[in-house]
């Protein structure tokens, strides 16, 4: 058993995603005792740390980049972290957010917010513009076109077996290990 | 009887017969030469590259090429696969391809390849460019997004009379594959779902049967292609 002192610190972070990446990461099921025992989760939605609290050995990012907020996220974890993993499709190519990479952001708030068959009393017209908003990029940005990003870790989840497989080859200092079931990407 | 002739694939010698692609004759000994844009019983058109072996030192394409006796080819080197892995790579990012919004997800012979070769990411930068998606009014949808220019269905998918549903539009970078916006709305069950089959990726899928596969049972879900 390592000591807690010896523990690898990990931190999580969850940008333009679904928390499909993160419910991925719980689904390796009672191996998770194991994985307690070589790492401590510091800033993570799953413990809700909102600030990192010591330098961080392994970051994984769920989500590409959309808006500002995104983008200052990912920065704040490229800083932090001494090795950052894109964890699922749409950290490493946008994934489904995407799909609106084609097609301009006024004619996607249009459709969002005036125009679409399930928008109701906006009989104003009003488009979100708050200053609190972050701001909505051009398109979404795949995380290694923001930032460096050492692994990538595909699949929408990643299957629960991947994300072992990585997470333990990294912390002993092994390759990955792919076989072919675990590397897919739906 | 035709003359039989001896050519080497990575060091298997392989007895074959003259007028034979070397990618016929590698399919006829069991050696897994990766095609895309090559369909059985059809004219070879080398568009797609992935084929690429190598003779003497020049990259050639396997499914255009006729054998020739005492040929010594290379097919599986780290440089033909790494090359391959790029190609696959090329046309991830020069479409739009959301493998998990995608009806041909697990059945797609470009994903497939993907996974042979292990794409954890592509090397060079997404272009999503913006595509349309063709098919009102009939069986099939024609998405634009996923399409790779292969020409399967222009050479494949035809009516009794011989005519092809499918043709091509613009040149160069800009070249698409449309159907003819009159043909389609009358095409058949059958053909559309040939159509379908004959697609590598899921460019065209037949409507109203989507993600009738699940997931575990699709064919490269546990059997990598090639094998």
């Amino acid at each position: 058993m390592i000591e807690k002192s010896n523990k690898k610190i990990i931190a999580t972070a969850s940008l333009a995603g679904c928390f499909g990446c993160h419910m991925s990461i719980l689904d390796i099921d009672d191996r998770l005792l194991d994985l307690i025992e070589l790492v401590t989760f510091d800033k993570s939605p799953i413990n809700d740390l909102k600030q990192f609290t010591q330098p961080i050995d392994i970051g994984i990012i769920e989500g590409g980049c959309c808006n500002s907020e995104n983008i200052e996220n990912l920065k704040y974890f490229r800083q932090n972290c001494k090795t950052l993993i894109s964890l699922g499709e749409c950290a490493i190519m946008g994934g489904l957010p995407a799909m609106r990479n084609g097609i301009s952001i006024k004619e996607c708030l249009q459709e969002a917010y005036l125009d679409g068959p399930t928008v109701q009393e906006n009989k104003e017209g009003i488009l979100p513009n708050d200053e609190e908003l972050p701001l909505l990029l051009d398109k979404v940005y795949p995380c290694h076109e923001i930032v460096k990003i050492d692994y990538f870790l595909p699949g929408c989840p990643p299957r629960a077996d991947l994300i072992w497989n990585a997470l333990t080859a990294i912390l002993l200092g092994k390759d990955i290990e792919l076989p072919y079931e675990v590397l897919k990407f739906d | 009887m035709e003359k039989e002739i001896k050519i080497w694939i990575d060091g298997t010698e392989i007895t074959t017969s003259k007028n034979k692609t070397i990618l016929e004759a590698a399919k006829e000994n069991n050696i897994y030469i990766p095609t895309l844009c090559y369909f059985v019983n059809t004219e070879p058109k080398a568009n797609c590259r992935i084929c690429t072996i190598m003779i003497n030192n020049r990259m050639l394409t396997a499914c255009t090429t006729p054998v020739a006796d005492g040929m010594e080819i290379q097919n599986n080197t780290e440089e033909l696969t790494d090359l391959r892995k790029s190609i696959i790579e090329l046309l991830f990012v020069s479409g739009n391809h959301f493998c998990p919004t995608c009806e041909k997800s697990g059945n797609c012979e470009l994903q497939a390849l993907a996974y042979k070769y292990k794409m954890l990411v592509p090397r060079f930068p997404y272009e999503f460019p913006h595509k349309q998606m063709i098919g009102k009014g009939s069986k099939i949808l024609k998405d634009q997004n996923r399409c790779i220019a292969c020409k399967r269905c222009i050479k494949t998918i035809k009516d009794k009379k011989g005519r092809r549903y499918f043709a091509t539009k613009y040149r160069g970078y800009k070249l698409e594959i449309v159907p003819d916006e009159e043909m389609i709305k009358t095409i058949s069950e059958e053909t559309a779902q040939q159509a379908m089959d004959n697609c590598p990726v899921g460019s065209i899928i037949k409507k109203e049967i989507g993600f009738n596969m699940p997931i575990g049972t699709r064919k490269f879900d546990k059997t990598p292609i090639g094998k």
